[in-house]
């Protein structure tokens, strides 16, 4: 079933869009992750331009998390003053990333910078993960011993000021952590086009040391605003937010995350880590073959 | 609208010379192209025909063949090429052009190679390869011809730039006509249906005609709006997903 998107300029196949966008969604449900980092790389695959992609992709991710948020919300699962932390950090960071794109795409480097920082970020948060939850899964089947219990948080992270009590996230740490850690994720969210869930559902975990239970929640809340943000600022300077692509890549996108959201609570969170950080790996190993590979296109054209 | 002066004084030339040359009566199936929601591409049939002087076919002369040359607004690009730097690939030189054809088609009734010289194809653009980009940056001409068959190369593969050699039917000598598809992700603008009428290596006579391909109903209506209120546009976009969000979240609850 073809349609044609009126801001993308071409026609694509409506059914595609929508599997695209409930596949998508499946995973933004289960891990808590937004699945930007997903979609506008399949978008330009399938032959969407890059702009429109990540600014189409932007406002699906936030359908994606709005049904997310809910149904965690009603299962207790939000910090929302954690994630109001993290979205004002996020709001600052991306005002200093679209400074950062802008230059980067004037001297013609933000492809490499994009590719590059994707390829350490994932393989770095990959790992991380991948060790982390294959220990955890090797001591609950009892094949090694738990290990000593670790630091709650990162030290830098504990010596910072202001110190204030997160209830849900189980913490009592100052507002400055999340606001930083919100301020990187703002700047990757611009960079990248990406709601930015995949690098802070490891962060809350790992450098914040989150109650689990909050981590998902709390992390789509926090994409659910910025992603907001990043379709209103792609609306009014790119102008490449195509509203018809965007709802069918929504309409495909709720449905799979409740189902994924459904699904997530089943799996014990150890698993749906490993899971994650097997895709993100898998991620990382695609993006870096194709920077290193001979592109299939030596040569590029953009409007000026 | 240098050229069409310049195609319109070629028309005018055998006439000043007093010599009695064959007139070209064209048309297109189309001169607008309206894009709705199921556009996938048009088809354009052109067709015209060849008035002899006299009315009479001319005896014993070379075949008289017709070239239709299709193509979409121009466009300002920046080229750029990738080269391998320690081990990856990084965009390293850049070439700006200030008018590339968005789309370029032509269509012939034999290999265009075949009709006329190189210097008359530059002078009428006939053929993907005699295309004047006119770069903006001065660079040597190595380079610059390197980067427009990359350029070409990169639009052929994408179905913007197409040659298709015997794709004219010429009836008797005397009607013409040829297809020439538009695939769907061409910009929206002005379109020019060129038609040249070829003996000897010599154009003989040349004719344009306009069409215009445009959004229309629901897509003009999103474009518009995406462009004149941005800030509505952005809203609508953002309740949208929320709403969509929401209501799938609503129904999964009663399921």
């Amino acid at each position: 079933m073809d349609l044609y998107l009126p801001i993308a300029n071409l026609s694509v196949n409506a059914l595609v869009i929508v599997l695209l966008g409930g596949g998508v969604g499946l995973l933004s449900g289960m891990l808590g992750v937004g699945g930007g980092f997903l979609t506008t790389p399949l978008l330009i695959i399938y032959g969407i331009p890059p702009t429109v992609a990540a600014a189409s992709a932007a406002s699906q991710v936030t359908g994606a998390s709005v049904s997310g948020v809910f149904a965690h919300w009603r299962r207790g699962g939000v910090d929302a003053k954690m994630g109001g932390v993290l979205v004002a950090g996020g709001i600052l960071g991306s005002l200093a990333g679209a400074q950062l794109f802008r230059l980067l795409q004037s001297v013609g480097q933000i492809d490499l910078v994009i590719g590059v920082v994707y390829v350490v970020m994932l393989g770095w948060i990959g790992s991380v993960m991948a060790r982390e939850s294959i220990g955890v899964i090797a001591v609950a089947r009892g094949r090694r011993a738990a290990p000593a219990a670790r630091r709650r948080h990162h030290p830098f992270f504990a010596s910072l000021p202001f110190r204030t009590r997160f209830y849900k996230s189980g913490l009592y740490i100052s507002p400055l952590a999340p606001l930083l850690i919100g301020f990187g994720i703002g700047i990757l969210t611009i960079l990248l086009g990406v709601g930015g869930g995949f690098i802070l559902v490891p962060a809350m975990v790992y450098l914040l040391g989150m109650a689990t239970s909050a981590v998902v929640g709390t992390s789509l809340f926090q994409t659910l605003f910025v992603t907001a943000i990043a379709t209103m600022v792609h609306a009014t300077t790119t102008k490449a937010v195509d509203i018809v692509l965007a709802g069918l890549l929504l309409l495909g996108s709720v449905a799979g995350a409740q189902v994924g959201a459904r699904l997530g609570t089943k799996v014990r969170p150890e698993y749906l880590r490993l899971g994650l950080s097997i895709v993100v790996l898998l991620l990382a190993v695609r993006i870096l073959l194709g920077l290193v590979w001979r592109p299939e296109a030596i040569f590029t054209v953009e409007l000026a | 609208m240098r050229r069409r002066g310049a195609i319109a004084a070629l028309l005018a030339a055998p006439l000043l010379l007093g010599q009695a040359k064959p007139v070209l009566v064209p048309d297109v199936s189309q001169r607008e192209v309206e894009i709705a929601y199921s556009f996938t591409g048009a088809e354009l049939l052109l067709f015209g025909a060849i008035l002899y002087p006299g009315g009479r076919l001319p005896q014993g002369e070379a075949p008289t063949d017709v070239v239709v040359v299709v193509k979409g607004p121009t466009e300002s690009i920046l080229v750029r090429e990738k080269e391998k730097v320690a081990g990856i690939w990084v965009n390293a030189e850049r070439l700006r052009y200030r008018s590339a054809p968005s789309f370029y088609a032509l269509a012939s009734s034999r290999p265009i190679a075949r009709l006329v010289d190189e210097r008359t194809r530059a002078i009428y653009e006939l053929g993907v390869d005699s295309l004047q980009l006119s770069p903006a940056s001065s660079a040597p001409a190595d380079v610059q011809g390197r980067f427009q068959d990359g350029l070409v190369d990169l639009r052929r593969r994408a179905g913007l730039y197409h040659e298709a050699p015997h794709a004219v039917e010429i009836t008797d000598g005397v009607l013409y006509r040829a297809r020439v598809s538009i695939p769907a992700r061409v910009p929206v603008g002005r379109f020019t249906a060129e038609t040249f009428l070829i003996r000897d290596g010599h154009v003989l006579a040349a004719a344009v005609r306009d069409i215009d391909i445009r959004k229309s109903g629901f897509e003009r209506f999103v474009a518009r709006a995406a462009d004149r209120h941005a800030i509505l546009y952005g809203l609508v976009a953002v309740a949208l997903s929320v709403l969509l969000g929401w209501a799938a979240g609503w129904i999964a609850r009663r399921i």
